[in-house]
């Protein structure tokens, strides 16, 4: 953990670049994530992507600082991730968990803990669940549900911003619905990093993708490289449609 | 004619027709007794609920050494004998015991002490488990977020609360239905600390069968009132919280 001087130094200075050394999780003798080196640039939107237990749901919660690595660091702008980082950053989860309260009460949580209440209209309008406001929130529907959790992501304003498979089980329409606020978002300046299966929906959206493989960085490469020509054979396989163990 | 001849039955019959009588005529003292002992039981409760809710969220969230002990501790006292308790807070209470001097003993404060001592390690223990169970779902949004423990801690007492109502509930059920501790320490004092056991309790051993009856037939009638009204509550306000 950095110092207070260093904490300081991070609130002003930019988030980004986000940057992993050999970062590694092992548990009993099994490694989940195994010594990754990944330099993330500002300003583009990487999606990341592999197959079942490749590790990208763990890479995720290692960026964020949800759990610690067995080895190896994260460092954003030469800093190790704190608390007062994690402050700028956000995450949804591939299920969203949201508060037993309205879908108003959702939003004011977070507006709350930065001391500003009167931009939930703006928050939920921005998602299109303005008219739900009084609803309970675990009374909408998954796609909704998913919407408000992206909301009250955003309601926080975070410079950066990680998405594990929001859009997995949900119909057309949600996932078109999730995919426009998240670029728009990007085009506001949040730093994206979208975890999903979906292809077609990588190819949407990505500005560059993280391919992993049984734990390890198979390739990091531009979005119009990795579709036409990816490096990797594991990459290539998983792209062909082939089986990948 | 079997009844004629068998004198206890009719008492029985009797003393129910008199307690009916003594509960819908508005008895002054049983009036006195049955608002003495919700006055008694319910603070017990409030109170237990405003020590134990907190101490149930703080073991439900924080992990530190000899949790599994303190966890073993609050469950064992669950347990806890009335009896047992009356007689601690007693010493505790009697004269020449530490907090003597504040003249408690044979007081509604007294009983209410015990009643609190008794059901707070229930209000603690259960309410541990269903805000631990809520805090598996919420923590790791919580820890992105970095929401404050403090937050934390009464976002999940609040998103709770039809659970809890449960378990503040069952806390006064134990306390209203109990009779070893308060009739230590509050002694069964006519208009000042006779409450529905004690008093149950007494007029049985006197042979009064009819007001025992009648104090009977309230206490269960206030256990399945409180029980139908936090049901009720449950199923309409809880659908609203979609729990």
């Amino acid at each position: 953990m950095s110092d207070n001087g260093a904490t300081s130094q991070c609130n002003t200075a930019t988030l980004l670049p986000l940057q992993t050394t050999a970062l590694s999780l092992e548990y009993n003798g099994v490694r989940y994530v195994d010594a990754i080196d990944l330099t993330l640039q500002p300003d583009k939107l990487t999606v990341v992507m592999g197959p079942n237990g490749a590790g990208k749901s763990l890479l995720l919660r290692l960026l964020h600082g949800l759990i610690p690595p067995t080895a190896g660091q994260v460092k954003w702008n030469g800093l190790l991730m704190d608390d007062a980082s994690r402050k700028r950053q956000a995450m949804v989860f591939q299920r969203p968990i949201l508060l037993r309260r309205s879908v108003a009460a959702n939003i004011d949580f977070v507006l709350k803990l930065n001391g500003n209440r009167d931009r939930r209209d703006e928050v939920l309008n921005n998602v299109g669940l303005l008219d739900f406001a009084r609803q309970p929130a675990r009374s909408l529907s998954v796609g909704e549900q998913q919407r408000l959790a992206l909301a009250r992501a955003l309601a926080t304003e975070p410079e950066a911003l990680f998405l594990d498979a929001p859009t997995a089980s949900l119909d057309h329409a949600s996932v078109l619905a999730i995919e426009q606020i998240v670029t728009r978002a990007h085009q506001n300046g949040t730093r994206i990093i979208f975890v999903t299966h979906d292809i077609g929906q990588a190819k949407r959206l990505a500005d560059e993708v993280v391919f992993l493989h049984r734990g390890q960085l198979a390739e990091h490469t531009p979005a119009e490289h990795f579709f036409s020509t990816p490096t990797s054979p594991a990459a290539e396989a998983y792209l062909d449609g082939r089986i990948l163990l | 004619m079997n009844c004629v001849n068998n004198p206890t039955m009719q008492d029985f019959a009797q003393a129910f027709i008199l307690a009916f009588e003594l509960v819908f005529s508005g008895d002054a003292d049983l009036i006195e007794i049955i608002v003495l002992s919700l006055r008694v039981s319910l603070t017990a409760m409030v109170v237990a609920c405003a020590l134990g809710l907190p101490l149930g969220a703080i073991l439900a969230v924080t992990r530190f050494p000899g949790r599994s002990t303190a966890l073993v501790m609050i469950n064992a006292l669950m347990g806890l004998p009335p009896v047992v308790v009356g007689l601690i807070v007693y010493l505790h209470l009697s004269r020449a015991g530490p907090m003597g001097s504040f003249g408690l003993l044979y007081t509604p404060t007294a009983m209410i002490i015990a009643q609190v001592i008794l059901i707070m390690p229930i209000i603690a223990a259960l309410s541990r488990q269903v805000l631990e169970d809520l805090n598996t779902e919420y923590a790791e949004q919580f820890r992105s977020l970095s929401i404050p423990r403090k937050t934390a801690m009464v976002a999940l007492i609040w998103d709770a609360r039809y659970s809890l109502l449960t378990v503040a509930l069952a806390g006064f059920g134990r306390a209203i239905a109990e009779v070893g501790a308060v009739i230590i320490v509050g002694g069964n004092i006519d208009h000042l600390t006779r409450v529905m056991t004690t008093a149950i309790a007494l007029e049985t051993s006197k042979g009064d069968l009819p007001l025992a009856l009648a104090l009977g037939l309230v206490l269960l009638a206030i256990a399945f009132a409180v029980n139908a009204a936090v049901m009720s509550l449950r199923l309409t306000t809880g659908r609203y919280a979609n729990v």
